[in-house]
């Protein structure tokens, strides 16, 4: 058995302690907002929070994250959380949407590590989330306007 | 081929033991063969030590091909490391950051498990997957330089000859090179091996080709 902690619960589920962490969240939890893109980390379109890194759950394994503090987009909270969404809809980033979720849990974290991030800390730390509608540059400003609205 | 030294020593010495008969001339037969067994050595120990250094030599050449090798070398870059057997660069780009550990929502352990490869994503995985530090860098090193990269303490992380054997033995991220998930090839030297040559090359005083 192995127990993991999903946005403050505690879930403890019959799994392979080789799972994707992502078949748990979207099969087993039907926490359906973190998406499947790719399956071998290239995409970023599953990216969660573990113990607030964003960690890629089609490639991170259960048995690693047992234990550990699991954040989906759901579940994710606090200032930076707002700041980022609020300005995700102010400037309307989104286009089909897909990818998103994902996006959003990457630049949560890159503001939570780097409040005043330049365009090439942005770069740096969005490099693995690929929208394949072409938002970047909507993504970029958004996270500089996040910045600013925290800071 | 560690231990000839003394070996040798004592296997002529018991010889010159055996040779000689107690009797009323064995004081100065036993001073003949002092000095004979001391000359005997003599050479027997440069001969030894010429062997050594050919024997620690060639371990090095072998050692060599292991560093080089992609599981090896792919991570032993400057700022971001390649991927695959072919050498490529990274996919996702992904850069060394502060700690060697990536950057912001780009860190290795996002993808690489602390408890081994993903057989289903295909990831590979190890304990503390990270770039080596900056001051291992064996990209483009002649077999030579790389040999003297790799014993000078500035370069290998403050690391004693028995510390490297230490190192290739049980570091997880070494152990890695032998258990690299499927798609890639691992270090085709076993490793027990590597670690042998790595204590030929070591009790050899750690020589380095030209």
């Amino acid at each position: 058995m192995i127990t993991l902690n999903i946005n403050g619960e505690s879930h403890t589920l019959d799994l392979n302690r080789e799972m994707p962490l992502l078949w748990a969240i979207r099969d087993r939890l039907n926490l359906t907002g973190t998406k499947f893109g790719c399956g071998y980390g290239m995409c970023g379109a599953c990216t969660v929070h573990i113990n607030g890194e964003a960690a890629r759950s089609c490639s991170i394994m259960v048995g690693e994250a047992a234990g550990k503090k699991i954040t989906t987009i759901e579940g994710v909270s606090g200032n930076v959380a707002e700041a980022v969404t609020t300005a995700w809809q102010r400037l309307d980033v989104v286009q089909c949407g897909y990818c998103q979720s994902g996006q959003i849990m990457s630049a949560i974290t890159l503001l939570t590590g780097n409040k005043t991030p330049t365009d090439a800390d942005i770069d740096a730390g969005m490099e693995g989330n690929i929208c394949r509608c072409g938002t970047y540059v909507r993504i970029r400003r958004a996270i500089h306007e996040a910045a600013k609205s925290l800071a | 081929m560690l231990n000839q030294r003394p070996g040798i020593q004592d296997r002529v010495r018991t010889q010159a033991r055996k040779s000689f008969p107690k009797t009323a001339f064995s004081l100065l037969g036993l001073a003949t063969a002092i000095a004979l067994a001391s000359s005997l050595t003599g050479t027997a120990w440069s001969q030894t030590e010429a062997a050594n250094s050919a024997d620690s030599l060639a371990a090095w050449a072998k050692i060599a091909t292991v560093l080089q090798h992609p599981r090896c070398l792919n991570c032993h870059q400057l700022n971001s490391p390649l991927q695959g057997d072919e050498r490529r660069p990274h996919i996702p780009q992904v850069v060394r950051g502060p700690d060697n550990h990536g950057v912001s929502a780009m860190r290795c352990g996002n993808c690489h498990n602390d408890m081994g490869n993903n057989d289903t994503s295909g990831t590979p995985g190890g304990l503390h997957w990270q770039l080596a530090p900056v001051s291992m860098l064996w990209q483009g090193l002649s077999v030579g330089d790389l040999c003297r990269t790799v014993k000078d303490p500035a370069h290998n992380g403050n690391r004693t000859g028995a510390m490297l054997i230490e190192h290739m033995e049980n570091e997880p991220l070494v152990l890695y090179g032998w258990n690299p998930g499927k798609g890639r090839e691992p270090i085709p030297i076993p490793h027990d091996q590597v670690v042998e040559l790595t204590k030929v090359w070591v009790a050899g005083g750690m020589p380095c080709p030209q």
